[in-house]
């Protein structure tokens, strides 16, 4: 390994993408599950990778950490390529996975102590080295309890320490909050960031938008195996267009009827919030906008709000791909 | 936090056998947590013992004690034998939490993960055949070569586990479902084990079977440990139990190793 320095970041002192990925291909029988995907993430930035459920992120994100082999294209990275190279890659990237890949019968010191001894801490150091990891995570106090008795909360954050007994070069996070309460999930957040501060590269895959939103410099959409667009989440949302119309109902029993009097006079598809108490449609000008509310209002339809504004993450996931949203929705989208 | 991740200093790369030994202290680890698994281990071999002893043994052989003396070299390959089938679940289980997907990604020698799990099924394998040779001693049995016997025959158990466990490591790669794992092994199992010379002399079977028992592995294995305990085992007799374990590793392991990094 030529990775002398801690963070398995070559000293080379140019400027290099900590994963740079080109046609990347993964076929399970006739399924193409990652179809000829390009990807380039800087060093030191969040990128996630945002799509439904079987989408192929994970099958992206598996090629990317070695845990599954190409079938074409090639990638780096950190600088060692993919194939040829593997060892290397392991060196400089850590992976926590979908499922909590924990050993649920040791206790939380003994599955840090293990990966530490695993990347060459010995006795005492490797100690040493996994209460740093527990302390900084808030679980000192569960140290000498077994996995199986965390709460997920718990576990998904010792799994992320797990990550980082050796700083990585990239950090893959697959799915980081999926299946946490909401606190829980804040406090995910919150390390991801403070991991970026250190200079860690952090690709993340979500299928919630608003994680993306607020998580990721970048944003790479991916929907069938391909990539369907990238960049920033403000960039996304203006390629969309903006002069979206939201409606709220009071009676949601009238969704269907508001929806057929929207689309009747937009002539754009009204897509529907996930708890569908909400509609949003492109209205293109205000005063297209006004005259649809009016409709609404003349048919007898209450509303509870509206708003117009840019689309949120989830319109614009509805644009690209002609599927409503995904995942849980926000509450008004994002209003201006 | 952003003090943990940036005063740390890379530690220099651990060897393979630093690796594996690794492996073996989180499998010793899993008999401090889970103790429990040692009475599934046991617990058959013990009825087993009990059961063929007094049930059968006088029919068989004449009498309890007379039998006992043939039976417990052969209870114990048993329970080596069916021991390696909870390995295979254990390996199955740890596949399907994603614990593996963490290994994998770890620059480590790729094949110390199992042999972590081999030194499990070893510990395994000992304490369950000490725990059933104790009982034996005590219900009278007697190895007649003695304590060099008794050590030259837990070597050998040694080794047919060793040879054992690659099915079952293999099978656990292969099988999502742990209890799959136990109902395939089990099937594959009992006729190896019932149609051997474990329980019965084959003097009495019909020929055809008698045929398939006298070069069963398990019968050549049972008769080997037979002669270490009681004396008298010769070159060949040892040899013979040995080749099934030696082919099983030598075909099993780069297979385990394909399978491991093609998942």
């Amino acid at each position: 390994m030529n990775d002398a320095s801690p963070r398995g970041v070559p000293s080379t002192g140019f400027v290099q993408s900590a994963i740079s990925a080109r046609g990347l291909v993964k076929t399970f029988g006739r399924l193409r599950a990652v179809d000829g995907v390009d990807l380039d993430v800087p060093r030191g930035m969040i990128f996630a990778i945002l799509g439904p459920n079987g989408a192929g992120k994970t099958t992206l994100m598996r090629m990317l950490a070695t845990l599954s082999r190409p079938d074409a294209g090639s990638a780096t990275v950190m600088g060692h390529d993919l194939v040829q190279a593997p060892h290397a890659v392991r060196a400089a990237i850590a992976m926590t996975g979908q499922f909590a890949s924990l050993d649920e019968d040791l206790t939380g010191r003994e599955n840090l102590v293990l990966l530490a001894r695993l990347w060459g801490f010995r006795g005492r150091a490797a100690k040493a080295r996994s209460d740093d990891l527990l302390a900084a995570f808030g679980l000192s106090e569960a140290a000498t309890k077994q996995v199986r008795d965390y709460s997920g909360g718990m576990r998904r954050r010792l799994d992320i320490a797990a990550s980082l007994v050796v700083t990585p070069g990239v950090l893959f996070l697959d799915e980081p909050t999926t299946g946490l309460d909401p606190n829980a999930r804040k406090d995910v957040w919150g390390m991801i960031r403070g991991l970026a501060e250190a200079g860690v590269t952090i690709l993340l895959t979500t299928q919630y938008l608003e994680e993306a939103d607020q998580l990721a410099a970048r944003i790479a959409v991916i929907d069938h195996g391909r990539k369907i667009a990238e960049g920033t989440s403000r960039e996304l949302k203006a390629a969309t267009g903006s002069g979206f119309l939201h409606v709220a109902l009071a009676d949601v029993a009238r969704l269907d009827q508001a929806a057929t009097i929207l689309e009747r006079r937009l002539e754009h598809p009204v897509q529907r919030s996930a708890e569908g108490a909400e509609l949003s449609v492109l209205a293109g000008t205000a005063k297209a906008a006004n005259e649809a509310l009016a409709d609404l209002v003349a048919a007898g339809i209450e509303l509870s709000d509206f708003s117009m504004g840019q689309p949120s993450l989830e319109e614009v996931f509805f644009a690209l791909t002609g599927q409503p949203g995904l995942g849980e929705s926000r509450k008004g989208g994002d209003k201006p | 936090m952003i003090d943990t991740l940036q005063n740390v200093a890379r530690p220099k790369s651990p060897s393979a056998l630093s690796n594996a030994l690794v492996f073996g202290w989180r499998a010793v680890l899993k008999f401090k947590h889970v103790p429990e698994q040692l009475f599934d281990l046991v617990m058959t071999p013990i009825m087993f013992t009990l059961l063929f002893t007094f049930v059968f043994g006088g029919a068989l052989a004449g009498s309890p004690g007379e039998y006992l003396q043939f039976f417990l070299p052969g209870i114990l390959v048993q329970t080596v034998v069916f021991n390696a089938v909870y390995s295979g679940m254990g390996l199955s289980t740890d596949l399907g939490k994603g614990l593996f997907d963490r290994f994998r990604s770890l620059p480590i020698w790729s094949l110390s993960p199992f042999a972590g799990l081999m030194v499990g099924d070893i510990l395994r394998h000992l304490i369950a055949a000490s725990i059933i040779l104790t009982i034996g001693l005590i219900l009278g049995y007697r190895p007649e070569a003695g304590i060099l016997g008794v050590l030259a025959a837990f070597a050998m158990l040694i080794a047919i586990g060793f040879g054992m466990g690659w099915v079952f490591i293999v099978l656990g790669l292969l099988i999502r479902t742990p209890t799959t794992v136990m109902t395939l092994g089990f099937t594959f199992l009992f006729p190896l084990v019932f149609a051997s010379n474990i329980m019965v002399d084959p003097g009495t079977m019909p020929d055809w079977l008698r045929a398939f028992v006298e070069v069963n592995p398990v019968s050549l294995m049972t008769t080997a440990l037979r002669g270490l305990m009681a004396g008298g085992a010769t070159l060949s007799q040892v040899v013979l139990a040995l080749v099934a374990p030696v082919a099983l590793t030598a075909i099993l392991a780069p297979t385990t190793l394909w399978l491991y990094l093609r998942r």
